[in-house]
């Protein structure tokens, strides 16, 4: 039996623990740089406000139900995180941390225990020694776990764990269910799907395994086994490294001078290098891009990327800041108001099986100083030691302009209460 | 009122040596076996760090106790409170630091005589968030 636990509206929920103002008031956690809802409680998903939905659109929806605003405080929410996985780990010894606010846990071998029980008391333990709200899904395969927890969630399943044990149940688990609702099932195939005939997931449950292969691919194939029971999906308490490293974000004021963008880009660099060096990879190529407000339609619009190869690959941050520095100059366009900049690391392999060509300089050097520049960060803060290219001033760092205390790490950010 | 607000233990450790002994040249050390023997403060203060969390206390409400302005106090929410612990409790949309009290009903005692204890009616809400287990004061 496989266990799908995750905690309701993560970020929403993480700011309520700290702050009972918001335990009864409508409360949306906004993105990096405050653009769009990323969060919302029950309340505000009642008044029909979408996931993704712009901050500026829901202005008045804000006024109007007196709904709390809240910026992204990934600190806070990682250490939540990290706190529900230990509790977890006392519940399972096999887990995979599927998300920021999701957990597979694998039951082989104890099926005879009350798993129902098992899963309730794990949901009172987070509940209690964390004040994070979770429900909990049982079935014998991921998919149908994932089946699971959406209704332990939606019927308000008293215990908020919800088991799919035999046949009859799980029919009628997916006899209602849209073929949307699927994990991994996307927006553009259930309209394929539908437009087959195939509208529920029941119906995609007894579909012809072959030519529905033939017709979609493996991996509906695969969906259509684990609706059946049948485990598919590697079970993954190990994740797999990287194969591209992204790094992006929107800037917090427009910016048209090519050096902030450069300080912005470099930035980026800086970060998606440390990404590489800790899964211990080496990219060969990196892909850089910017763009002006494809929202803001008064304004002149461009946008560019280009993707530069470097001789041999590399963890060392300056060889991409070289290659990015270069690739900026050639996108870059003056006069345009750009609001967006990233990074992409591409071509990832192991950094044991580096390919080196005759001329280059040996890269025992170069790693060495990188270690340096990794472990005097790690220990006195991001960006203690950095490139001089990224800058200092930071004119483009994102804006979050109503978030949390950080709670978690600074004493100068309590909140003070009089 | 004492108020209190909610921060969360650092994820580090401090190890001190238990103790340092100087030897002459030549000798081996009689403290080499015991090395690696290092205390830890957040063992000490913390025992279940998972559930642990690090509050900072304002206000005077709790001198009697011993709890002044600026302390820290490390709550663990895991905890049941019982009669008499102190505990952080949320009233009226904010956290305050009290002693609790299950006699005769819910109260929250202030440890001041100045102070009034708050009684748990109909009206307000009173909900235990964790409960006192140490507290940390720097000079």
């Amino acid at each position: 039996m496989i266990a799908l636990c995750d905690v309701n509206n993560f970020y929403v929920s993480c700011e309520r623990v700290f702050d009972p103002s918001l335990w009864h008031r409508p409360v949306i956690v906004l993105s990096n740089n405050d653009g769009c809802a990323v969060a919302r409680s029950n309340e505000v998903k009642n008044l029909g406000v979408k996931m993704g939905a712009p901050h500026f659109q829901l202005k008045q929806l804000i006024n109007q139900h007196n709904i709390a605003i809240r910026s992204s405080n990934y600190a806070l929410y990682g250490d939540m995180s990290q706190r529900v996985d230990d509790i977890i780990a006392q519940y399972s010894d096999q887990v995979e941390n599927y998300s920021i606010d999701e957990c597979f846990m694998r039951f082989n071998g104890f099926e005879h225990l009350n798993l129902i029980e098992h899963c309730q008391k794990l949901r009172n333990q987070i509940w209690k020694w964390l004040g994070l709200p979770v429900c909990v899904g049982v079935a014998p395969s991921k998919t149908l776990a994932k089946i699971a927890n959406y209704y332990a969630k939606k019927l308000k399943i008293p215990g908020s764990v919800l088991q799919l044990n035999d046949e009859l149940q799980i029919k009628n688990a997916l006899k209602n269910l849209p073929v949307r609702e699927i994990w991994g099932v996307g927006g553009q195939i259930s309209k394929h799907l539908n437009s087959i005939g195939i509208n529920t997931a029941l119906e995609l449950r007894n579909a012809d395994l072959k030519s529905m292969r033939k017709r979609f691919s493996v991996v509906m194939e695969r969906t259509i086994m684990e609706l059946r029971g049948i485990n598919c999906i590697e079970f993954d308490a190990d994740p797999e490294k990287k194969k591209q490293i992204i790094c992006t974000r929107s800037f917090g004021e427009k910016i048209d001078k090519l050096s902030l963008l450069k300080e912005a880009m470099a930035y980026h660099v800086s970060r998606a290098c440390v990404t590489l060096r800790e899964q211990e990879s080496v990219a060969q190529s990196i892909t850089i891009g910017i763009r002006t407000n494809a929202f803001n339609t008064h304004i002149k619009q461009h946008s560019n990327s280009i993707t530069i190869k470097l001789p041999q690959a590399s963890q060392h941050t300056g060889h991409f800041l070289q290659a990015a520095e270069q690739g900026l100059e050639r996108i870059y366009k003056p006069g345009f108001h750009y609001k967006k900049a990233g990074i992409m690391l591409n071509n990832i392999s192991d950094a044991g099986v580096i390919q080196t060509d005759l001329f280059s300089p040996m890269p025992e050097r170069n790693n060495a100083l990188m270690n340096t520049l990794d472990s005097i960060n790690s220990r006195f803060g991001k960006g203690t030691m950095r490139s001089g290219q990224e800058g200092f001033k930071k004119n483009w760092v994102m804006k979050s302009e109503i978030k949390s205390p950080a709670y978690t790490t600074r004493f100068d950010e309590l909140i003070r209460v009089r | 009122m004492s108020k209190v607000s909610i921060l969360q233990p650092v994820d580090s450790s401090l190890e001190l040596p238990v103790y340092e002994t100087k030897v002459p040249a030549g000798f081996p050390s009689p403290a080499q076996e015991y090395l690696g023997d290092t205390m830890d403060l957040n063992d000490y203060l913390i025992k279940n760090k998972t559930a642990s969390f690090i509050a900072k206390v304002e206000g005077n409400s709790m001198i009697d106790a011993g709890i002044f302005e600026g302390d820290l106090v490390i709550v663990d929410r895991a905890l049941t409170a019982k009669n008499r612990d102190i505990v952080i409790a949320a009233v009226n949309n904010e956290f305050t630091i009290k002693r609790l009290s299950t006699k005769d009903g819910i109260k929250l005692i202030p440890e001041n005589k100045d102070y009034e204890p708050i009684v748990m009616s109909g009206e307000n809400e009173l909900v235990i968030w964790g409960v006192v287990t140490a507290l940390i004061r720097k000079f």
